[in-house]
């Protein structure tokens, strides 16, 4: 009897993930070879505890890109929950129910994308262009660029202390990243949000209810945009007004480098986990090779580029093959 | 009479994928006369018609304009020909003014060169006032009526000095005083020598406008005569003649009780009104009617897409409120609808989670879902239904259009439903799989499966229905018996003129 989960896995059909696989292990390669003490216990650690909330947050964006959308916001959901969190840490509440709040808080900014976009038929782009502005705006009038600092001291790494505290953050993206992994895949609910995002209309047809799908879709991103921003503010003694800054960017960077497709219906977690790693580690690569790190973001636009490039080839060989398929549905019909 | 002949199509061909859209079409057009051809849904009205435009090539046959043989052909060429065409939906601009959108096609100018937006302004004015319409060039055209926007078309058409106008059901949603306007319009412009080519559905304003018609049936030529020679009934009897030319593997099988009802059921949001009609277990009921008539609309409102507003929907015997697709799947309604690449499967997921798609919720084991089911159920109906693949994990996009409906099917019959609704079920597929398509609709109707058939195809409809229900502006006009069902008066009733005509 064949696992599901093996069988499902056709190597045709994660030729993106495969791809961004290949470069990543090219890029260690040429490390290793270039500047070997980049394979150091210190350096990966790092590297894991910075790129920890990133994993999340494209986590989450994983999941609106397959549901046909996307989120510019979360950067500005990132800087108010990152302040939020320090300004209720400052009011005495328990870390275990700060890690339940600021969630919370993140899905509640979530659910305002969602309504726009799900119930009022608004582009996701533009809702979310527009929040960001109100959310970043709001944030500096509100605190006038002042960081929120003088945490109680249990704040700080959770008050387990660094190297805790650092597990502590990769366990937790760790385990959202499973949870995550299986629910796609093993949910009604995770097959829900492929559908939804491959034809809305073919979904509705099938009973299920696109618009629900996409609010839950948002609000999942919010608070898992949450969830990140709370991780990332314990590693700091301080939280700037202005933290967040270009994280859309690199989740989007990550899903897509990790072969989810922009128009929504096809991706993995995976891959998104692939995108992330090897967008993360290109800048300390650059440094440890003594190339300027002023490359990093060139690099790093090229390989989205060809990422995108790889996604429009590979799907044009893709409709020739089954071009015969395509011509079958030619309405021949009376004159309409 | 050869010289005043304007266009000629002799022995056109086209198949789409293996399906023969046109066999043997000919057809000529003089200068100054008005055209008409008519034919059943799918006859090769349109695509003859695209053929003339440049929309698609011809695979085979010849076309002449004014003598002149055309070789390749696409829409602007045979705009720069004089060949302009008119459809059902205008297809103006609204966001652009009157007299931008006339002037649209017709202005040639360089990205320089300045507009003269005065000349352009009595142009549209002057062309306007020739088709005797009072409306302004600086309206947005998306302000204006149908009937206006029509108007709109026709004069630029003018502008461009069309010599061939192709009117494709020019009427089908004008009122009585916009149509008897219109045919003023085509007259005023038969008398100034343009060819008209016009198709209609509404056989009985045909001796009112057109001077000659010619009939198509299944992408041929039949005949082409002259309008006072012929009546109604001549015509009918042209656009159905053939003979069933497929066996359909319909079997008897016995009928049980009533199991869906529906009693004055009607839809403002669908254009569906006062409908009434009964599927029994193990009956196939045909929904004829020509493009528009309301069938797929009638299909949206009893599953929950464009709920009913009025009238009552019963199931076995309980009144029903049907609101979303969801309540239906509850209620035991399956609906294939007519867009299979689009609606009826998601391409890029597997055959296995397409066919689980609608019964999800019952697939779940402690919440998660249970693939070892899934697989057991998607091969079960990969076996059942002989679908060509090699894997259930195969995305629905590498099979072939049987293959696809099969799987869309497979997924509704998952549901366990009592009542099917198949929408074109065997719409652009080849003849092999129709067949095992119509051998498995038998095989349902066996299990005692009530079902509901939409399908343009008489024959099939005639092939596989145990009573015909035929529907026309909304509403059905007539119930057929299998026995009394003919080609003849089920298109009688379609073209709206009752059975007994």
């Amino acid at each position: 009897m064949p696992n599901s989960f093996f069988s499902n896995f056709n190597l045709a059909r994660h030729q993106r993930e495969l791809a961004a696989l290949i470069a990543y292990v090219a890029l260690l390669v040429f490390v290793g070879i270039v500047a070997p003490s980049f394979f150091n216990a210190g350096n990966w650690r790092d590297l894991a505890v910075a790129n920890a909330p990133v994993l999340i947050v494209a986590i989450g964006m994983t999941l609106v890109i397959v549901a046909g959308q996307i989120d510019i916001s979360v950067g500005a959901q990132f800087a108010v929950c990152s302040m939020l969190a320090g300004a209720l840490a400052k009011t005495g509440i328990p870390m275990p129910l700060l890690l339940l709040l600021v969630p919370l808080i993140g899905a509640a900014f979530g659910a305002v994308n969602g309504v726009f976009v799900a119930l009022l038929r608004m582009p996701a782009i533009v809702v979310t262009l527009a929040t960001m502005v109100v959310w970043r705006d709001a944030l500096r009038w509100i605190t006038e660029g002042t960081w929120v600092q003088g945490m109680p001291a249990n704040f700080q790494w959770f008050g387990l202390g660094q190297t805790m505290g650092q597990v502590l953050i990769v366990a937790f993206a760790f385990a959202v990243l499973v949870a995550f992994y299986w629910a796609l895949g093993n949910l009604g609910a995770g097959r829900a949000v492929y559908a939804v995002g491959s034809e809305p209309e073919a979904a509705r047809l099938a009973g299920i209810n696109p618009p629900r799908v996409v609010l839950a879709v948002f609000m999942l991103m919010g608070a898992l945009t949450g969830l990140a921003a709370l991780l990332n503010s314990i590693r700091f003694i301080s939280i700037p007004s202005n933290s967040g800054l270009g994280l859309e960017m690199k989740a989007i960077a990550a899903v897509v480098v990790g072969g989810t497709v922009i128009s929504g219906g096809r991706g993995t977690l995976i891959g998104t986990l692939i995108g992330t790693a090897l967008l993360g580690t290109i800048g300390t690569a650059l440094t440890f090779a003594g190339i300027n790190p002023f490359w990093e973001k060139a690099i790093q636009g090229a390989i989205i580029l060809a990422a995108l490039a790889s996604d429009v080839v590979l799907s044009r060989i893709r409709n020739s093959e089954f071009a015969t398929g395509s011509k079958g549905t030619l309405q021949i019909g009376g004159a309409k | 009479m050869t010289e005043s002949l304007l266009l000629q199509a002799n022995y056109i061909t086209k198949s789409y994928a293996g399906v023969q859209a046109l066999k043997s079409a000919s057809f000529e057009l003089r200068a100054g006369e008005v055209h008409a051809l008519i034919g059943e849904n799918g006859a090769g009205k349109s695509t003859l018609i695209k053929i003339i435009t440049g929309a698609v090539e011809a695979d085979g046959g010849e076309l002449f304009l004014n003598d002149q043989r055309i070789t390749a052909n696409s829409p602007q060429y045979s705009h720069s020909l004089g060949i302009a065409a008119i459809y059902q939906q205008p297809a103006l601009f609204p966001e652009l003014t009157v007299a931008e959108n006339i002037a649209f096609g017709l202005e040639r100018h360089g990205l320089w060169s300045r507009i003269d937006w005065r000349k352009r302004r009595q142009r549209a004015e002057s062309l306007l006032a020739q088709v005797g319409a009072k409306i302004s060039p600086d309206a947005l055209a998306g302000d204006l009526s149908m009937p206006e926007q029509q108007l709109v078309e026709i004069a630029r058409a003018l502008g461009a000095e069309a010599k061939v106008l192709i009117l494709d059901e020019p009427t089908a949603s004008l009122s009585e005083e916009d149509t008897n306007n219109l045919f003023r319009v085509i007259r005023e412009l038969r008398a100034r020598g343009v060819g008209m080519i016009y198709i209609s559905h509404r056989l009985e304003e045909l001796p009112l406008i057109a001077d000659r018609v010619t009939v198509l049936r299944d992408g041929n030529t039949i005949e082409t005569r002259a309008m006072n020679e012929v009546d109604r009934q001549e015509l009918i009897r042209l656009m159905v003649g053939r003979e069933l030319s497929a066996v359909f593997p319909k079997r008897e099988v016995p009928i049980g009780e009533v199991v869906l009802e529906l009693r004055n059921v009607g839809s403002q949001a669908a254009g569906v009104r006062d409908v009434s009609l009964t599927v029994r277990a193990g009956e196939i009921v045909g929904l004829a009617g020509l493009v528009g008539a309301g069938r797929t609309e009638l299909a949206r409102t009893l599953f929950g897409l464009t709920p009913a507003d009025e009238g009552e929907i019963w199931l076995n015997g309980e009144r029903l409120t049907i609101n979303s697709p969801t309540q239906a799947i509850q209620h035991g309604i399956a609906y294939v609808p007519e867009d299979r690449r689009r609606h009826g499967v998601v391409l890029d997921l597997p055959i296995s989670h397409n066919i689980t798609l609608a019964t999800l919720n019952r697939l779940a084991k402690f919440g998660a879902l249970d693939f070892e089911r899934e697989r057991e159920l998607s091969v079960e109906y990969v076996n059942r239904f002989a679908v060509k693949t090699p894997t259930t994990f195969a995305p629905v996009a590498t099979l072939s259009g049987g293959n696809q409906q099969k799987v869309a099917l497979s997924r509704w019959l998952a549901t366990e439903p009592r009542v099917l609704i198949l929408d074109e079920p065997t719409q652009g597929i080849d003849v092999g799989a129709k067949s095992e398509i119509h051998t498995l609709m038998c095989d349902l109707a066996e299990r005692g499966l009530a079902i509901l058939m939409i399908s343009s195809e008489l024959p099939e409809v005639l092939g596989m229905s145990d009573r015909i229900a035929v529907m026309h502006a909304g509403t059905i006009v007539g119930v057929l018996s299998r026995g009394n069902a003919t080609q003849q008066n089920v298109l009688s009733l379609a073209l709206g003129h009752g059975a007994n005509a």
